[in-house]
């Protein structure tokens, strides 16, 4: 990491311990623990969408395999909650195998719908498989996490824990992009031909971050499932796999830390729309959860309308070009020619 | 009744079952094959206007009590200007597409359509009554309902009237010539804008004549949208995606293979069949089992 | 000038977001929640059970309250989904500090909160039918039901099924809370009246089309079938056996107890039999009948205030809501002190007549139920 962006890592670290002194109610921080979830999947995505240039609206898939990996072999047989998260993540790596060799041979749109296809037969098969997953019923009483036979009871404690496995997550972004890796996938990104005739190997290249972005996606649901203590398919839809992608493409795709705002900014939202819906009650609106949905959908169609390339890029260019023209006003004065 | 006889009997109501799903998917695929040739979007809102579709005429049959044909024609009208409106406000304005950008685009869009669907008709189902009673046919011992031989019979009609549409009018010539070649077209004096939006009208049309015939036999809710899409998707992709034909015989065949498993194997896993199903074709012959793959060589997978 | 538009806009978000707009409630409320699936798949049962909750309590604060603490009612939505039901009822009580909750309306959402509500100490009087959710008791504690018991419900079936010399069955139940709690205590009672199922198929809560299942039931040759489910696919069903021409009876739960799973069913729905409460038929309940001067009572309040017909669902919050400010009355909002309030519970109620104690944490018997059937779109009591 270098540069901005080891500042970034710094502020990022910095905000993590501070936020539990400035925030203290439980609830709230019981929010940021989800938004940690959303981030480390959506750092993962990143990597797929943003560096290699591959859509999935599957990722959902992932994150419930993982959830349900852990949750039935802790609940059922009694495992080690970090030997099953180990477990989910090693299912994860063929079951992403056995999708992404295929797959990812596909472009566009029909990677896209391959992926949703996917994401729709694993939530089915949590629906349906009864004896495995405990259907709509889904699985009670899955154990906490323990640290070192320090059992994570409070949400504070998970809120440190799970926002360290987020930093980790950036940190390892960071150095993969701008490893040999990284640069292979941005080469894809601009253009596969070019980057075969380079001796690239595209298809290797693309199985493994696909393989890597499933992987933060399956241990984020691991830590969901152990943090809830409870899972059921409600929420690993299709949606939810539509939802990453559209925390990711609101953010920014093609950096790292616009996915992170991306997934943070909208895990946020519904709790800040429903502390708007008293202002809008007092402004005669009735404002109901329902709507969030529709607001979901508003935001990434402006987005993707009028800021291709997210807020984060978007705003950080905006910033550029205001900077360059008082840089420029400012050379005019001195009466220096730039 | 001899064992045989129950078990030809079987076959042939899940065989009627499975047309009347397949009838469905038929048509939602046709409504993927207007858009993708005459833009190569695979439009991912193509399973909401089949929801809207349904949503408007329960409004319409049930709560306004207007008659079934009256009805019909204002929904078909009403999903009309929704993908008009869809095509004009949010794929017209984009000036530099790129697929990740045009795939995120139909996906907010099916996620607002949804939203607003939800606001308006709330999360419950809704049902509807049938065109033609419900009292059951016989049928060389299965059972049929009036409202399944108006599926067939709309679905005939719809078939119909797409092949005259576009081997026997200009527009849908025009429309045929943009498919093909656009720049051709576009010198040949065709106004390729035009058409575009044409075909999110007609592939909008489609779509809600697809959730009205289908919405008293299944009853329609805001969120079924992604389903029937994904297997319209599905059917599409089977019969090789653009071919419009194709894409009537895979869907067909897709309802048939679902209402099969769904009798012989599981009903819990029916919807998961045809996304196997598709999973499958996409990976190992993305051309389509029916299309041709000299074709679609020249297509970007 | 843009800039400073953008530092203002920015401001005045901040300030909203940290700014609380609502006056902190005084001390002296009762905070109550309330978790019901008000919209969804469920929300023929969480609507009237949201409307009846939000009437009593505007009752009551009209009349002054409970000994004059104002009765204050947080109601979450949980959609009938089950996360969103373990996160309300975590949002209940970190942030509204509730003193007791009651719901959720749905068995499979109830069962999903019991660990959450066995850690926090809330009592939960739940408004949904599965008798595992306060069964075993010493392992549900904290958690009550006002809804008659599922085993009850079957028993009744059994019954009416026995009246008629009906032998060989098939059940078809939901894979829903309700609906696996429900098939297993169909299986466990039948041996005990030598009824035979025949066939046993389940549907998932999204299906729309149950033939495949209903041609595998006609084959197996069952005299009668048994529905068990609280979503509208429940009235699919009969409009599929009417489509394969099954004239078979077709008995259903007592989640068909909201008169608007029988106008789903259209006219395929005539003829349906169930075990509902009196509710659903207050006019034949005869004068000295202890319930009846409640039933006649919150129909006619309920009808009033919201012109649709009164639903058993909108009865058990009633019944819920009313044994908690009871309690609340004689303990005040102690969550341990109401807990063993409720515990000793003599009410009369809309479901029965319930006598809780430490080994009944639901209260009623089979007695609370009357056999009903559909009859030209309407429940009728079902004579013998």
């Amino acid at each position: 990491m270098k540069g901005k962006n080891s500042a970034g890592f710094f502020a990022l670290v910095i905000s993590i311990i501070a936020i539990p002194f400035i925030i203290t109610n439980d609830y709230y921080i019981g929010v940021l623990v989800f938004a940690a979830f959303n981030c480390l999947a959506c750092i993962g995505l990143c990597l797929l969408m943003g560096y290699a240039g591959q859509i999935s609206i599957g990722h959902g898939a992932f994150v419930a395999i993982g959830a349900y990996t852990s949750g039935i072999l802790t609940s059922k047989l009694a495992w080690s909650p970090w030997l099953a998260m180990l477990c989910g993540v090693l299912i994860v790596i063929v079951v992403a195998f056995s999708l992404g060799i295929p797959a990812l041979r596909l472009k566009g749109h029909y990677l896209a719908m391959a992926t949703l296809g996917f994401a729709s037969i694993v939530h089915i098969v949590a629906v349906a498989a009864v004896d495995l997953t405990g259907g709509p019923s889904g699985i009670v009483n899955i154990p906490r996490l323990d640290l070192f036979g320090y059992v994570l009871n409070s949400d504070t404690q998970y809120y440190y824990f799970s926002w360290s496995v987020v930093a980790l997550a950036v940190f390892i972004a960071f150095n993969l992009v701008n490893s040999r890796v990284g640069r292979g996938l941005q080469a894809i990104h601009g253009s596969e031909d070019a980057a075969s005739s380079l001796g690239i190997n595209i298809t290797s290249y693309k199985v493994q971050i696909f393989i890597l972005s499933a992987v933060f996606s399956s241990i984020s649901g691991s830590l969901y499932a152990y943090y809830m203590n409870y899972i059921d398919p409600g929420p690993f839809g299709v949606m939810h796999s539509v939802l990453l992608v559209t925390m990711v493409a609101v953010g920014g795709l093609h950096n790292i830390w616009g996915a992170l705002i991306g997934a943070i900014a909208l895990s946020l939202l519904p709790e800040f729309l429903s502390f708007l819906s008293d202002y809008l009650q007092v402004l005669g609106i009735h404002y109901q959860p329902d709507y969030d949905t529709l607001v979901y959908g508003s935001i990434l169609l402006i987005i993707m309308l009028f800021l291709p390339e997210g807020i984060f890029d978007g705003l950080a260019s905006t910033l550029r070009g205001s900077k360059s023209f008082y840089g420029k006003l400012a050379g005019r004065r001195t009466g220096r020619v730039q | 009744m001899n064992h045989t006889d129950g078990t030809f009997i079987d076959v042939l109501q899940f065989l009627i079952l499975g047309i009347q799903r397949g009838s469905i998917y038929a048509m939602v695929a046709m409504g993927f094959n207007m858009i993708y040739n005459a833009t190569g979007i695979i439009n991912f809102a193509q399973g909401e206007f089949v929801v809207l579709g349904g949503l408007m005429m329960v409004t319409l049959t049930m709560a306004f009590n207007l008659s079934i044909v009256f009805s019909f024609i204002l929904t078909v009208l009403f999903v009309i200007v929704v993908g008009i409106l869809m095509e004009r406000l949010t794929i017209n304005p984009v000036k530099h597409p790129t697929v990740l950008r045009l795939i995120i685009i139909t996906i907010a869009v099916s996620i607002i359509i949804k939203g607003v669907a939800m606001c308006f008709w709330g999360k419950g189902s809704h049902y509807m009554r049938h065109f033609s009673g419900t009292a059951p046919l016989e049928f060389f011992g299965a059972t049929i309902l009036p409202q399944t031989l108006w599926i067939f019979a709309i679905l005939f009609f719809v078939v119909i009237a797409y092949i005259i549409f576009f081997n026997y009018t200009m527009t849908g010539k025009c429309m045929r010539a943009c498919a093909i070649n656009r720049d051709a077209a576009r010198l040949a004096g065709i106004n390729d804008r035009k058409m575009v939006m044409l075909s999110f009208a007609l592939s909008a049309g489609i779509g809600a004549i697809a959730g009205i015939i289908i919405t008293p036999i299944i009853q329609m809710d805001y969120a079924r949208g992604a389903m029937l899409g994904l297997k319209g998707f599905g059917a599409a992709v089977l019969g090789g995606l653009g071919n419009s034909m194709g894409a009537v015989v895979a869907g067909v065949l897709l309802g048939v293979l679902e209402a099969l498993g769904a009798g012989y194997i599981s009903s819990h896993y029916m919807d998961a069949i045809a996304l196997v199903i598709l999973l499958f074709v996409l990976f190992i012959r993305p051309s389509g089992i029916l299309g041709s793959s000299e074709a679609m060589r020249l297509k970007e997978f | 000038m843009k800039k400073r538009i953008l530092i203002l806009s920015m401001a005045i978000t901040i300030l909203l977001a940290f700014s609380t707009p609502y006056v902190f409630a005084e001390p002296a409320d009762y905070h109550v929640g309330c978790v019901f699936a008000v919209t969804g798949s469920a929300s023929w049962l969480g609507e009237p059970e949201r409307n009846t909750a939000e009437m009593i309590a505007k009752e009551i604060n009209a009349a002054g309250g409970i000994n004059g603490h104002k009765l204050v009612l947080h109601i979450e939505d949980t959609q009938g989904d089950n996360t969103r039901a373990v996160n309300a009822v975590k949002k209940l009580i970190k942030k509204d500090n509730v003193c007791a909750i009651i719901g959720p309306s749905r068995s499979g959402t109830s069962m999903a909160v019991l660990p959450v509500i066995a850690e926090s100490h809330i009592p939960l009087i739940s408004c949904a039918g599965a008798e595992v959710i306060v069964t075993p008791v010493e392992e549900r504690k904290w958690v009550f039901k006002v809804p008659q018991k599922d085993s009850d419900a079957v028993k009744r079936i059994y019954d009416d099924m026995a009246a008629k010399g009906i032998k060989d069955i098939a059940i078809i139940t939901g894979t829903t809370g309700f609906g696996a709690a429900g098939r297993d205590q169909l299986k466990e009672i039948a041996a005990e009246y030598k009824i035979n199922i025949v066939a046993d198929e389940t549907y998932g809560p999204a299906d729309t089309d149950m033939t495949a299942q209903l041609l595998k039931i006609k084959n197996a040759g069952a005299k009668a079938l048994v529905n068990w489910s609280i979503v509208p696919a429940q009235s699919i069903v009969p409009q599929n056996m009417q489509q394969l021409k099954m004239t078979i009876p077709l008995y259903q739960s007592h989640g068909f107890g909201n008169i608007k799973y029988a106008e789903a069913a259209g006219e395929a729905g005539n003829g349906i039999i169930f075990p509902g409460g009196r509710l659903l038929a207050v006019d034949t309940v005869p004068e000295d009948n202890p319930q009846k001067k409640v039933l006649v009572s919150y129909k006619e309040d309920y009808e009033k205030n919201f012109h649709e017909p009164v639903s058993t669902f909108g009865g058990h919050a009633y019944d819920s809501l009313w044994i908690l400010v009871n309690a609340l009355k004689k303990v005040g909002d102690d969550p341990a002190k109401l807990r063993d309030e409720i515990e000793n519970t003599h009410f009369v109620g809309t479901a029965g007549v319930f006598n809780f104690s430490p080994t009944d944490h639901c209260g009623l018997n089979k007695d609370a139920f009357e056999m009903l059937m559909v009859k030209d779109g309407k429940f009728v009591v079902l004579k013998d």
